[in-house]
């Protein structure tokens, strides 16, 4: 699009016959109108379903919620439906604890889990960018090449992996470094473990990407300067890889916290994350309205802070410019 | 030969056999796996002097300056500064500092964050470095830019921010690899003297990559002609171009005229050469060849003069047909094809703006030189 504008201002598109501009600026437009109308069809309109569903109250009915909105008492039923719609639902979720507590668990765990993922995932994208420019493509497919195999069933691999009588711990105790099998499974750090191992390809990816596009001379030139390597990392690499920091914590930040496979099959029935309250209010209770609210809730959680970070950096960049 | 000295009369350590020498390579060897980069060289700086290493790309003369930078260690040998071995200093330790090819600016940076960042590694106290900053961007004239990013800057200037953040730390030595390689030309030349400029005032030792023959004559003191590993001279500008050692040097600083031939004659101080068609030519020749071995003079082409007519006096004149003309406003440059099939290449200045009569395409013409126009070459 940005072509379009840049031909357009000069003075040789005048040439151009009209026609051939016109249908350039519609194959153009139509090129960045299927991402919204996909937005719109896949995001915005099931958000607002989503969202008049919160609005509803719970019923034993088929839907289980009232009022449903439809043109059965026709055009003026359709319209006195929404004077049924209240926010008693979100009402409900500041009185009772157990959803205040379930936000603020799955908050702490997703951050806790994506410091433990970027620790994880730095160095293994910054050995990848280093490594011979012939064996990269090799290195980025290994990254990817668990998402080959189903999440559920590397998931479930993991309990066989942490159990106590699994391979971690025959393993552990057949080297002599325990005595007793480690209770890993059904704690945060299995939950830990396994969002860490799912959402790596996510930190890496981005990361590696960064990396990649730097200069290597820059280290060189700060070490000539006098900087140690370490200082030289903190001070230039750093600094430099963090757009895909950036990105890659948001990747494993926001699904994280609505995770609900990992807490679920890893964490086992006490551990308390969002995505799970969520589940049991769908299909535990059935009540559609509440399990509507906590998934608006969550929503507004992840997107405002997103956006809020966005805007600055975009100020930032502009004041560059 | 004491016309082919120093530009800067007062200035030849490297005839002075009591000078202490600054920067020393032994007999250092680098080799990348079955690769040698280097290869048993010895070479010796003085201080204060502006050195050139010219050679053409992938000769070893980057891997010499990243030696000296600490970035790679010599697989033999060892590299001396200032009396003290190199080998196992941190680049972060080493009194030198570079100019990257790349400039390596820090681009999340400003540039007087740039230039402040040596002097904050050095722990400088931070009102000082605030005066060294002010210092060098008044010297590299970028007053004005102190607040602007990298990226905000044009070529030129951001070639100029290199260059201040690479003396800003006051180095013993600065290495710069091509300094002046992605500047265009005019801003290239002008650049040059800036550079000469600089290191005359900062009093710092300098030492330059380049593959730009132009930029090595111009700016330094001695240039190190390399090629595979090797030095192939060590001279100052005049000497490699009026001297030549070797054929490869001749061939590669400036261009060159090379007659082959046999001794025929030998006197006291003259050589008589006879060429494979039977021409013969005197020139003055001190080395010691035997008559009937082969023999290479060359000579440049602004030594020969080119006339339509044999010139009475001259003791070496040979005649053939202007093959080529090239005229280039300060000069023009003929190809003349002698009648034994050699074509020579001679230029000649435009000293009047209009010539009576000049040679043009297919004209008979003559070519002539004195005997110590050129230099016999045995290598």
């Amino acid at each position: 699009m940005s072509n379009i504008a840049i031909t357009d201002a000069g003075p040789s598109t005048s040439a151009k016959p009209f026609l051939t501009r016109l249908a350039g600026g519609f194959v153009s437009r139509l090129v960045i109108i299927v991402p919204y109308l996909w937005l719109l069809f896949f995001f915005f309109i099931p958000f607002i379903i989503v969202f008049k569903i919160s609005l509803s109250q719970s019923a034993i009915a088929m839907p289980p919620y009232t009022p449903v909105l439809d043109f059965r008492d026709g055009i003026s039923g359709f319209f006195s439906g929404f004077r049924e719609l209240s926010f008693d639902n979100y009402v409900w979720l500041t009185q009772d604890a157990l959803y205040f507590k379930a936000y603020v668990t799955s908050v702490i765990i997703a951050a806790i889990s994506t410091v433990l993922t970027l620790l994880v995932g730095f160095p293994i994208a910054y050995g990848m960018a280093r490594a011979p420019a012939t064996i990269r493509p090799t290195l980025l497919m290994l990254v990817i090449l668990p998402f080959w195999t189903s999440f559920l069933i590397r998931v479930y691999a993991w309990i066989g992996i942490l159990k106590p009588e699994g391979l971690l711990n025959q393993l552990l105790l057949s080297l002599h470094i325990i005595n007793q099998p480690l209770i890993i499974l059904n704690t945060y750090t299995a939950i830990f473990i396994g969002i860490v191992y799912s959402y790596l390809p996510f930190m890496v990816l981005p990361l590696y990407s960064s990396l990649e596009k730097m200069d290597y001379s820059l280290i060189e030139a700060a070490k000539d300067l006098g900087c140690p390597p370490t200082a030289a990392f903190w001070k230039i690499t750093f600094p430099l890889s963090l757009p895909g920091v950036i990105a890659g914590c948001l990747l494993v930040f926001i699904p994280a916290v609505g995770e609900f496979v990992i807490p679920d099959l890893l964490g086992g029935s006490q551990t308390l994350m969002i995505g799970k309250t969520l589940w049991n209010e769908f299909f535990a209770n059935r009540d559609w309205p509440v399990s509507s609210a906590v998934a608006v809730i969550l929503l507004l959680l992840l997107i405002v802070p997103i956006m809020l970070f966005q805007q600055a950096q975009a100020r930032a960049q502009e004041q560059d410019k | 030969m004491k016309s082919l000295g120093s530009i800067r009369r007062d200035f030849a350590p490297w005839n002075d056999p009591n000078a202490k020498p600054y920067i020393q390579f032994e007999n250092v060897t680098k080799k990348f796996g079955d690769f040698t980069a280097v290869n048993n060289l010895s070479l010796t700086i003085f201080e204060r002097e502006f050195f050139a290493l010219l050679g053409a790309s992938g000769c070893g003369k980057s891997t010499l300056l990243r030696m000296l930078a600490g970035f790679e260690e010599p697989t033999a040998g060892r590299i001396l500064l200032d009396g003290q071995d190199l080998r196992g200093i941190p680049p972060y330790r080493r009194p030198v500092n570079m100019m990257f090819q790349s400039y390596a600016l820090f681009p999340h940076m400003s540039v007087e964050k740039n230039i402040a960042f040596g002097l904050k590694q050095e722990g400088m106290p931070a009102p000082d470095i605030e005066k060294r900053v002010a210092e060098m961007l008044k010297l590299v004239k970028l007053e004005q830019f102190a607040k602007r990013k990298p990226h905000q800057l044009s070529g030129g200037q951001r070639q100029r921010v290199a260059l201040a953040r690479s003396v800003a730390k006051r180095p013993k030595v600065l290495l710069l690899d091509e300094p002046l390689g992605a500047l265009d030309k005019k801003l290239r030349e002008e650049t040059q003297f800036e550079l000469m400029d600089l290191q005359q005032e900062l009093g710092l030792t300098f030492v330059v990559v380049t593959h730009d023959q132009e930029e090595a004559m111009t700016t330094a003191d001695r240039i190190a002609i390399v090629d595979r590993g090797e030095v192939m001279q060590v001279a100052t500008p005049a000497e490699v171009y009026e001297a030549p050692s070797s054929r490869f040097v001749a061939h590669f600083v400036g261009n060159v005229n090379m007659f082959e031939g046999k001794v025929a004659e030998r006197a006291a101080n003259t050589t008589r050469i006879t060429g494979a068609t039977g021409a013969q030519i005197v020139v003055e020749n001190s080395t010691d060849t035997k008559a009937g071995s082969d023999i290479v003079f060359a000579i440049r082409p602004e030594k020969i003069k080119v006339t339509s007519k044999k010139p009475a006096d001259a003791v070496n004149a040979l005649e053939g047909e202007v093959y080529d003309v090239a005229y280039l406003g300060d000069m023009t440059v003929y190809h003349i094809r002698l009648d034994d099939g050699q074509i020579i290449r001679a230029s000649a200045l435009n000293a009047a703006r209009v010539t009576e009569d000049p040679l043009t395409w297919n004209d008979r013409a003559w070519v002539s030189f004195r005997p110590d126009a050129g230099v016999v070459l045995t290598r």
